[in-house]
C-alpha cells in the first residue's frame, strides 16, 4: 500500500482495496495463519469521545492477529485533561506503539494527528467528518454478500444530510461501475449538494430522491438504513407523517427482492423492527463481523506484515 | 469626476471588486509604507459596476505575492508602470494552495481548537473560487469571504 496512514476512504484506491479485501478473505478463511503475525507489535487506542463498537472492534482485531493493545477511551483519563495539545499527545504515543486508532470529535483531528505521528494513524471516526473503517466495512460486506462490487442499486435511507456514514459509502461506490443510487428521505434531510455534485452527477451516476422507502424498496439490491433523529426535522407535521417510511418492518421487507442485502452502521434505535432481525436478508450483524476482519487487514497492511 | 495623476513608477491593481480595495490595502500594509499610495473607491466600471483601484508609487516591486491578491479579489488585473508606461500586465492566477489567509469557517474544525495547526486551504473550482479546508473539507466561497 502507498499509504502510511488512513484518514479518508478516498485516500485508498480500487486496487488498495482489493488488497485489503483479499487478505480479509484470506483471514477469515485461516484465521490461525494469522493469529500471531503481530506478536510484539501494539496498537493504541485513542478515544476521545466513547465508542464501543468502534474501540472493541479495533481491540478485538489487533488481539486475533496476536498483538497488544493500550489507550484510553474517554480524554479525561488522558494528559488532554491537563491542556496537552493533540500534537504531542501524537508524539509521546508513537514512541511506545507501533500503529494507533483515533477517534476524536473535532473535524480533521485525524489528517493534523497523522503530520505528527512516525507511526500509521488510522481514523477511527473525527467528527461528523469521516470514519474510513466503517466504509471498508460496509464495501466488503456488499462485496461478500452480492459477489462484487459493480453493478448495484443502493438505497440509502434517513438522514442523508448529516450521516458520514452515508456520504462516505455514496463516494466509495461512486467509484464502481453500473453504481445506481436511491436516496430515500424527508426534503430536509437531502444528500448535501457537493456530494451529489462532486461524486454522483461528475461520474454520470444514475440517481432519485425520494420521500418513502415503501414507494422504492421494490428496486433495491442494498438498503443501507441510517437512524433519524426527531430534531431533525423542521417540524412537527413533517415528522407525523413521514416518521413511518423510514423505519423497516417486515411489512416493508415483504415488498423487497428476496436477495437485498439490509444494511446498518449500528448502533439502531428503533429505525429497524427487531423483528426483521430473524430475516436472512438482515445483514447488519455480519457487517459489524466484517468490520473487524477489515481492520485486521488494514492493521496487517499499515504495519507491512502481511 | 474626481482625478487621481497617474503614476511614473510602481503598480496599479485595478478591478478590484468594490469593498475589497480595502483589504488589499491592509493586507500590503500599506498605511505603513513610506511611499505614495492612491486608494480609490467605488470608481465606476464598464466590467464591474464599480470597482476599487489602488496606485502605488514604488522603483521595485518584487515584494508584492500577487498570487495572494487574486485571491482576495478574483477579477484583478495588476499593471507594472514603468516611467509612466505599462511594462507587463498580469492578471493573477489562484494559487493551488493557500496557508494563513483563509479562515475556516467550520465551528467543529480542529484548525479552530489546535491552534498551532495552520488554515490550510486547497483549490477545487478556479471559475466558482472555491477551496476546500485541507483537514475538515469545508468548502468556502471566496465571493462568501
Amino acid at each position: 500500500m502507498n499509504n502510511k496512514h488512513l484518514i479518508d476512504p478516498m485516500d485508498l484506491s480500487i486496487g488498495e482495496i482489493d488488497e485489503i479485501f483479499n487478505l480479509a478473505y484470506n483471514i477469515i478463511n485461516n484465521p490461525k495463519e494469522y493469529s500471531k503475525i503481530c506478536d510484539g507489535k501494539i496498537l493504541a487506542t485513542l478515544f476521545y469521545e466513547p465508542s464501543t463498537r468502534t474501540r472493541f472492534s479495533f481491540e478485538a482485531a489487533m488481539m486475533r492477529l496476536g498483538g497488544k493493545v493500550l489507550g484510553f477511551s474517554e480524554p479525561n483519563s488522558s494528559s488532554t485533561s491537563k491542556g496537552e495539545t493533540l500534537a504531542d499527545t501524537i508524539r509521546m504515543v508513537a514512541i511506545y506503539t507501533d500503529i494507533i486508532a483515533m477517534r476524536h470529535p473535532l473535524e480533521g483531528s485525524a489528517r493534523v494527528a497523522s503530520k505528527f505521528s512516525t507511526v500509521p494513524i488510522i481514523n477511527a471516526g473525527d467528527g461528523g467528518h469521516q470514519h474510513p473503517t466503517q466504509t471498508l466495512a460496509d464495501l466488503l460486506t456488499i462485496d461478500r454478500l452480492k459477489k462484487g462490487l459493480v453493478g448495484h442499486t443502493i438505497g440509502l435511507c434517513g438522514d442523508l444530510k448529516y450521516g458520514r456514514t452515508v456520504h462516505s459509502l455514496i463516494k466509495a461506490m461512486s467509484r464502481y461501475k453500473g453504481t445506481k443510487f436511491v436516496l430515500i428521505s424527508p426534503k430536509e434531510l437531502r444528500v448535501p449538494k457537493y456530494i451529489k455534485e462532486e461524486f454522483i452527477e461528475k461520474n454520470n451516476i444514475e440517481y432519485v430522491e425520494v420521500e418513502k422507502l415503501e414507494d422504492v424498496i421494490e428496486t433495491l439490491d442494498i438498503l443501507y438504513m441510517t437512524r433519524i433523529q426527531r430534531e431533525r426535522f423542521f417540524n412537527e407535521e413533517e415528522y407525523l407523517r413521514l416518521k413511518d417510511s423510514y423505519i423497516l418492518n417486515e411489512e416493508k421487507m415483504k415488498k423487497a427482492k428476496e436477495d437485498m442485502i439490509v444494511l446498518h452502521p449500528l448502533p439502531r434505535l428503533n429505525e429497524i423492527d427487531m423483528k426483521v432481525d430473524n430475516d436472512p436478508r438482515a445483514s447488519y450483524f455480519t457487517q459489524a463481523e466484517n468490520g473487524m476482519y477489515v481492520r485486521m487487514a488494514l492493521i496487517c497492511k499499515l504495519l507491512g506484515v502481511c | 469626476m474626481l482625478e487621481i495623476t497617474s503614476i511614473k513608477n510602481g503598480l496599479v491593481i485595478d478591478h478590484i471588486e468594490a469593498g475589497m480595495g480595502i483589504k488589499i490595502f491592509n493586507y500590503l500594509h500599506l498605511d505603513k509604507s513610506d511611499y505614495r499610495v492612491a486608494l480609490i473607491i467605488n470608481a465606476e466600471s464598464k466590467l464591474l459596476g464599480k470597482k476599487d483601484i489602488i496606485k502605488i508609487e514604488k522603483d521595485n516591486f518584487e515584494d508584492i505575492d500577487y498570487t495572494v491578491l487574486g485571491l482576495l479579489s478574483p477579477s484583478i488585473t495588476i499593471d507594472e508602470v514603468c516611467n509612466e508606461k505599462i511594462i507587463k500586465k498580469i492578471k493573477p492566477k489562484l494559487p493551488t494552495k493557500v496557508t494563513n489567509i483563509l479562515i475556516c469557517k467550520n465551528p467543529r474544525c480542529i484548525t479552530g481548537v489546535e491552534k498551532y495547526v495552520p488554515h490550510s486551504f486547497i483549490l477545487m473550482d478556479a471559475e466558482k473560487g472555491t477551496y476546500r479546508c485541507e483537514y475538515c473539507d469545508e468548502i468556502t466561497k471566496l465571493s462568501e469571504v
